[in-house]
């Protein structure tokens, strides 16, 4: 791969991730105005939130001032160019962190400075999935407010007598779902992960967040678990930003890993309405193919 | 929906007068403190502005220097509950005029709003662009060894609308809506999923 190609390719990744809300989120949003009573708070909160998106998008800003932490996922056969998308992804962040696309996010958690450059210690956040086919690469923007708000429970769980079961794991999500309130920004969108360790959980669930809203869950009992979910969660009465409505969550996605027979964990990732994350496919010569 | 015209630094009976739901249209001069400037303030850090009456705004923008001059791309408001430790402390040291963010804050700070005579406004969270727009002017950037996101920022604004969710009387509501929703909750966690 020609690295000016993947600095090309890297550059125009980040800075569109940063401005242009995912088609299908844009649409759930839709439908949520619609929905909504006309006159009230909830309604007015979303026209605010269309018309703002729409003009990151048409001025190139970023959406949200917050242009969160960075996680890449790079999938592809394992080669030494991996290393030139990694020193290419760094090279856009910085770039584009000097231009004003991305807000400098990364603090020392020792000495409270910021680097200014969106660059530190394992930040950004780059992981390598070695599989067949063209090399792709997501990227997910995701705010600090939504990632405080996320969280993580170990069933059984005595305080919202939750068991080990798919009812224990509704209980979490909704219990996740009304300590969140508006806090994390919504209406916003869960990734579920139920099993795993504690790391690989709270992983699992932020990557559930690149499945598109209109895409079905593979597994039919967590398909329906999802819907039912999202129904509830409505019923809570949040709404946007907390102020009251009918739309407190947009989508539920939730995934699974194998379990250690004492370890029963639900994650849960909780993305603000503002869910940023796009994927591209390279060429071989590391230049954008499509965008998926 | 009526709209009432604010400026800031607000005079304390606009800020008494101001009752939760009402929409507000702010103009004139801000100052963006975030949680270091928060820390800062609330453990004794002496103020480089004068904060009587104007409205503390929870935001680290992005900003960037364009021909010598700082341009705002995008200032949406941050999570202002993470503010609780400290806020109260600032609302009875510096007497704001109100307190801008999104969220809202806890019983803390409810309390402090009502014997100071102060009032929380709130702004769409991500809505960084159609905030920023109404963002007419950078007047000064201080604090800066905090880095330029937690930075305190000295803003003039236009027309920014927000709306009242928590006033000098003690009403929040968001403490309403988080108590119907706890309601609500339980009467949800009782039909199983099978």
């Amino acid at each position: 791969m020609e690295k000016s190609a993947l600095l090309a390719s890297m550059i125009s990744l980040v800075e569109r991730t940063s401005s242009v809300l995912p088609d299908d989120v844009r649409a759930a949003l839709s439908s949520a105005y619609d929905r909504e009573r006309e006159g009230s708070i909830a309604r007015d909160t979303l026209r605010i939130i269309l018309e703002s998106a729409d003009l990151s998008r048409d001025s190139v800003l970023p959406i949200c001032q917050d242009t969160g932490t960075i996680l890449a996922i790079v999938r592809g056969e394992p080669s030494k160019t991996y290393q030139d998308i990694d020193d290419a992804l760094r090279q856009a962040v910085a770039l584009l962190t000097e231009k004003g696309m991305l807000r400098q996010n990364c603090v020392d958690p020792v000495t409270g400075e910021n680097t200014g450059t969106n660059i530190g210690e394992h930040v950004p956040q780059v992981h390598f999935i070695p599989s067949n086919g063209p090399v792709t690469v997501s990227l997910m923007l995701k705010g600090g407010g939504s990632e405080n708000v996320s969280t993580q429970y170990s069933l059984p769980f005595a305080e919202l007598d939750a068991g080990r079961d798919l009812d224990g794991v509704r209980k979490c999500m909704l219990d996740a779902l009304f300590k969140a309130q508006g806090k994390g920004c919504a209406p916003g969108i869960i990734g579920v992960c139920i099993g795993g360790d504690r790391a690989s959980g709270l992983l699992l669930a932020k990557e559930m967040l690149f499945r598109r809203l209109d895409e079905p869950n593979p597994v039919p009992e967590l398909r329906r678990l999802e819907s039912r979910v999202v129904e509830e969660a409505n019923r809570l009465g949040i709404g946007p930003m907390g102020l009251g409505g009918e739309t407190t969550l947009l989508g539920a996605r939730i995934g699974l890993a194998g379990r250690h027979p004492a370890c029963f964990f639900v994650s849960v990732s909780y993305s603000c309405w503002a869910t940023r994350r796009m994927s591209i496919e390279l060429d071989p010569e590391g230049r954008i193919a499509r965008w998926l | 929906m009526a709209v009432t015209r604010i400026t800031s630094p607000l005079p304390p009976d606009v800020s008494r007068s101001l009752r939760t739901g009402d929409s507000v249209l702010l103009s004139g001069r801000i100052v963006t403190a975030r949680d270091q400037v928060h820390k800062y303030l609330a453990s004794g850090g002496a103020s480089p502005v004068e904060l009587r009456g104007l409205v503390i705004y929870h935001c680290g923008p992005v900003a960037v220097q364009e021909n010598g001059s700082w341009v705002i791309r995008a200032a949406g408001p941050t999570t202002s509950m993470r503010e609780e430790p400290y806020e109260a402390k600032v609302i009875r040291t510096h007497h704001p005029g109100a307190i801008m963010g999104k969220g809202g804050m806890g019983e803390t700070t409810r309390e402090a709003l009502r014997t100071d005579g102060c009032v929380y406004l709130h702004l769409t969270g991500g809505a960084a662009s159609a905030i920023a727009r109404t963002i007419v002017g950078v007047e000064e950037v201080h604090l800066t060894q905090f880095g330029q996101p937690e930075a305190m920022w000295v803003l003039r604004v236009e027309d920014l609308p927000a709306l009242v969710t928590m006033d000098s009387r003690g009403d929040s509501l968001h403490r309403k809506i988080e108590s119907n929703s706890l309601k609500i909750l339980q009467q949800i966690l009782k039909t199983p999923f099978s």
